[in-house]
């Protein structure tokens, strides 16, 4: 039981610092930045996963104690992975949207993130400035 | 058994900490180095939970979280910041 337990253990370890591993050099391998995105914020969340289950793994076993830290840490970089995935990519967008070319959408919009300037509906994240609140006038 | 896979597992996101770190220096443009340090985060939540089963310690958790936090928030207040030159509006 306990070597089926250290094997399985350790088999977690390894995937996960495989995986984490090849997040890491993605980042340094793939050639611009939108797809060098997808390396850190897939792989390497996969692989902190692996890491957290190995550890509430052998802290129950070994240790005798079930902790629900390590699934509190995971839920929340996996909630929190695709955000800033999304803000990363929002931003390069921003910034570069003269350099690069975007595909077509398919549709009669055109991408959501450049709303602003061609509609009236402004996204949360180009709201522009907001007006001073109009005071009330005393009776 | 479990001391070589951590040895392992320590080697390979010490190793991806040094590319993150590559990359923080050696960037195309500043949107790369905020990726780079969000996924340099990542890497030390990793190495603190691995730091944590071998000292049999359960205090690095919270430092952990700690860590994923504060990460998340920099990461977003980053980027809020090249979207619109200003994090608090």
């Amino acid at each position: 039981m306990e070597l089926i337990a250290e094997t399985i253990i350790s088999l977690l370890l390894v995937a996960a610092g495989v995986f984490g591993l090849v997040g890491s050099f993605g980042l340094l391998k793939l050639p611009d930045t939108m797809t060098r995105l997808h390396a850190p914020t897939k792989a390497t969340s996969l692989g902190v996963g692996g890491v957290l289950i190995a550890s509430m793994l052998y802290f129950w076993i070994f240790q005798g104690k079930l902790s629900w830290h390590e699934l509190l840490i995971t839920m929340f970089l996996f909630l929190t992975a695709p955000i800033t995935a999304n803000l990363i990519a929002k931003a390069h967008m921003h910034r570069y949207s003269k350099q690069i070319k975007l595909p077509d959408t398919g549709t009669d919009s055109g991408w959501a993130t450049f709303e602003d300037e061609t509609t009236e509906v402004h996204p949360v994240m180009t709201r522009t400035r907001a007006a001073p609140a109009p005071t009330k006038a005393d009776h | 058994m479990i001391h070589y896979a951590l040895t392992f597992a320590f080697a390979c996101f010490g190793l991806g900490l040094l590319f993150n770190l590559y990359r923080i220096f050696v960037a195309p443009g500043v949107v790369d180095r905020v990726l780079a340090l969000d996924t340099m985060v990542i890497n030390i939540i990793a190495l603190l939970v691995l730091y944590g089963i071998t000292s049999h310690s359960g205090m690095y958790f919270e430092a952990a979280l700690l860590f994923a936090m504060t990460g998340f928030v920099s990461t977003v207040a980053y980027c809020k910041f090249i979207l619109r030159g200003d994090i608090i509006e």
